[in-house]
């Protein structure tokens, strides 16, 4: 699955830097354990050794594990610090999840079950439960936020590809929680504002609408 | 030891004791520390075969898209009771109290725990725990829906049967406490003269952080699940946010206590795995010293990294750098552990007996599941991967591939000392090699499957995750197949194997290859003096004196 996201990308890296890391120590580890499981095998009747122990190694096999352990936290966080400070420029939609599906409402009170959002622009989602914990997933983009009752929680991207991508719930919500599925439609600035206003006028006159019904 | 210890021949082993009563008598109300082990391994194997199923019915679910054969209420159901039923009352106590009560009397060179009556009582809170928790499923509510995490807002807002899923928590939960109190005691005050700290098997150090951690951390869990059941019957508003509560409180106080369990899940297994590898390589330890410290280590910077199961909650920067950085610091006594596990195969005499395989397979498969530790445990990677199949993959590699090969390594290891019976070994390997195959194929396509973004907790999945469904599934299908030959081979053993009564099959040094198989009511006529370290081998394999009768 391609990043699709200013964010994925740093995930990404430090995905693959902690990945390639550990693979080659575990590489290391299971030759190590299958070689001296045949060299000193006792069916070649060698003599054991024994040897309690060497502070030298000990240092180095507890020195080396840290530095690459800080360095792995420092990828982490750095990538981090990106998504907890969102461009102060960027558009806000609202997002409430509840059993079991997520809508979407824009600054001009426009709500929506689908969330469409201009490329290469900052999106920033706050988020709102109105029932029990939710957790708002974009794969494509690697962000994932936990959707509370009691507290705002928001979440920020820049698409850099326009498309249709999948928003999971992640958090445990109860009997349809594997289907509240929605999408991200990222769409060509233009695009998108040809749709958010027509949008926007459909949802007056439906509004204009309820109001003459009253009436 | 010298052989003047294991010389009596006509002497009554503790199966064949009757001290208060007969038959089933003898045994639910005895306070014999290797009989109250065994008590609990037989129930924690139900509960393990119990769990195992539900694992099964939850794999077959999920082998194709949509509806296989569960609506996703029995799914919800069954995803729960696999959790609670693996998490307390399986791997728990899987170590600490079948392993822990049967061995640490007799490796400290004790006749009993501190506190026996206290043990027996653990046991039957044990019992009166799981029993609670399958009276749970059978009420009218029908079983609890809420993962074994209970989180609030849904776990008070779902009409099934979580009060008593709770209550059984919270009994299991004294269960733990009474055994970990018993271990501290026994290890300071029990231990036979000339038995300094730092010559203990690394196994005790390993209960020693464990019973810690159970006496410290358990009552946080109890009293957060006391006050869940206050809340759902009184409405007290501590968690629901409906009532004024916070649900984040709930998650912080939950992990307070579910973190530092998973170290008492783990802890014992690594303490078992330092005990099995000098006895098959025929040589002392590498780096005693690390191995036990880094235990405590462990206990003390596990207590300290519970938030990390909250990074995507919504905490300050400052509660993300910290326990972000103490996740990555807590992996380094880990990683100390298999550098020096490794480190003692250089120049031993290796036999590859199937508890050396287990224990060389806990390694490899406990190294991936600490690996992926530190995936997650970077705060951007989290973003991604937290509450996906990835983390599932995680945590069963640690907890299966790891605790789970621990148990099985112990069995193997303490099988013929315990019950004087005889194994088929080629068997065994066949069980082994079976099991790690089925292990990797059912677990490993989660890693992936998680990274490209599938949920966990999931009845249902997009058409893209089919394939790696399909292979976990089949695994699933080959891990039991290794489980089967597995216990197959001890059941054939107990019931048509040969009859042994050899002290010490593997050529091991420490005080349970010193009393008779299987050992007597009180383990020890006299109460035997150490001289040396645990793991003293004699190059020569000639008479191997570690420790002499104290006259």
């Amino acid at each position: 699955m391609f990043p699709n996201s200013t964010y994925a990308e740093s995930v990404d890296f430090a995905f693959w830097f902690i990945v390639g890391i550990s693979f080659t120590l575990l590489v290391l580890i299971t030759i190590l354990m299958i070689y001296f499981v045949f060299k000193y095998n006792r069916k070649k009747q060698v003599k054991a050794e024994n040897i309690h122990g060497n502070l030298t190694l000990e240092i180095v096999w507890t020195v080396i594990p840290v530095l690459l352990t800080l360095g792995m936290f420092y990828y982490g966080w750095m990538g981090y610090q990106d998504l907890s400070n969102p461009p102060s420029d960027a558009m806000v939609v609202k997002s409430t999840g509840q059993m079991w599906k997520w809508t979407y409402e824009y600054n001009n009170g426009l709500v929506t079950d689908t969330l469409f959002v201009p490329v290469n622009r900052a999106v920033k989602i706050d988020l709102v439960s109105a029932d029990v914990n939710h957790s708002f997933f974009i794969p494509a983009f690697r962000i994932k936020r936990d959707v509370l009752p009691n507290r705002e929680n928001f979440v920020w991207f820049k698409a850099e590809n326009t498309g249709s991508f999948d928003i999971a719930c992640a958090e445990y919500c109860g009997l349809q929680h594997s289907y509240m599925y929605s999408k991200v439609v990222v769409l060509p600035e233009n695009e998108y504002d040809l749709w958010f206003k027509n949008a926007s006028e459909k949802k007056d006159i439906s509004s204009t609408d309820s109001t003459q019904t009253l009436n | 030891m010298t052989s003047k210890s294991v010389s009596s021949n006509n002497y009554e082993s503790y199966l064949e004791y009757n001290g208060k009563g007969r038959g089933l008598k003898s045994w639910i109300f005895s306070t014999d520390h290797k009989r109250i082990g065994l008590l609990y391994l037989i129930t924690m194997l139900i509960f393990f075969a119990v769990g195992v199923t539900f694992g099964f019915l939850m794999r077959l679910e999920l082998i194709a898209p949509g509806k296989t054969i569960m609506d996703p209420q029995t799914y919800n159901a069954i995803f729960t009771l696999h959790g609670i039923i693996m998490i307390f009352l399986f791997i728990i106590p899987g170590l600490p109290a079948v392993f822990g009560n049967f061995f640490l009397p007799i490796l400290v060179g004790a006749k009993d725990v501190s506190f026996p009556r206290l043990n027996l009582l653990s046991w039957w809170l044990f019992l009166i725990g799981g029993l609670l928790a399958i009276i749970s499923v059978f009420l009218p509510g029908g079983p609890a829906d809420t993962g074994w995490t209970f989180y609030i807002p849904y776990s008070v807002r779902t009409s099934t049967n979580v009060f008593p899923a709770l209550l059984a928590a919270f009994v299991l939960g004294f269960s733990s406490i009474l055994t970990g109190l018993n271990f501290v005691t026994t290890i300071h005050r029990l231990r036979v003269p000339g038995m300094t700290w730092f010559k203990m098997p690394l196994f005790v150090w390993s209960l020693y952080s464990t019973a810690w951690i159970q006496v410290l951390a358990t009552p946080i869990v109890g009293i957060t699940l006391l006050l869940v059941i206050l809340e759902r019957a009184f409405g007290f508003g501590i968690f629901d946010p409906a009532l004024g509560g916070d649900p984040v409180l709930y998650q912080h106080l939950f992990w307070i206590y579910s973190h530092p369990a998973v170290y008492i899940m783990i802890i014992p297994a690594m303490g078992v795995i330092s005990e099995i590898i000098p006895v098959f390589a025929q040589r002392t330890i590498f780096g005693y010293k690390f191995i036990a410290f880094s235990s405590i280590a462990i206990a003390l910077f596990g207590s300290l990294v519970w938030a990390h199961h909250m990074f995507t909650v919504g905490m300050s920067g400052t509660a993300m750098f910290v326990f972000s950085l103490l996740t990555f610091l807590v992996a380094i006594p880990s990683a100390i552990k298999v550098f020096n596990w490794v480190s003692t195969l250089y120049k031993g005499s290796i036999a590859t007996d199937p508890p050396l395989l287990y224990a060389l397979g806990f390694i490899f498969l406990f190294s991936i599941g600490g690996f992926t530790g530190l995936i997650q445990g970077a705060l951007s990677v989290n973003m991604h991967i937290h509450d996906t199949s990835f983390i599932v993959a995680h945590f069963h590699y640690v907890m299966f591939g790891g605790t789970g090969f621990g148990i099985f390594a112990a069995l193997h290891f303490w099988f013929p000392k315990m019950f004087g019976k005889k194994y088929n070994l080629q068997k065994a390997k066949y069980g082994f090699w079976t099991l790690f195959i089925g292990f990797n194929l059912l677990y490993f396509p989660l890693f992936v499957m998680g990274w490209l973004g599938m949920p966990r907790r999931y009845y249902d999945y997009l058409p893209e995750y089919h394939i790696y469904h399909l292979v976990s599934t089949i695994g699933s299908w080959i891990l039991i197949l290794g489980l089967i030959i597995m216990f197959g081979n001890f059941i054939y053993a107990l019931l048509k194997g040969e009859k042994t009564s050899e002290v010490n099959p593997w050529g091991g040094e420490t005080l349970e290859w010193h009393v008779p198989t299987p050992p007597p009511l009180e383990n020890f006529d006299e109460i035997p003096t150490i001289e040396t370290d645990p793991y003293q081998y004699v190059q020569n394999n000639s008479d191997n004196v570690l420790v002499k009768e104290a006259n």
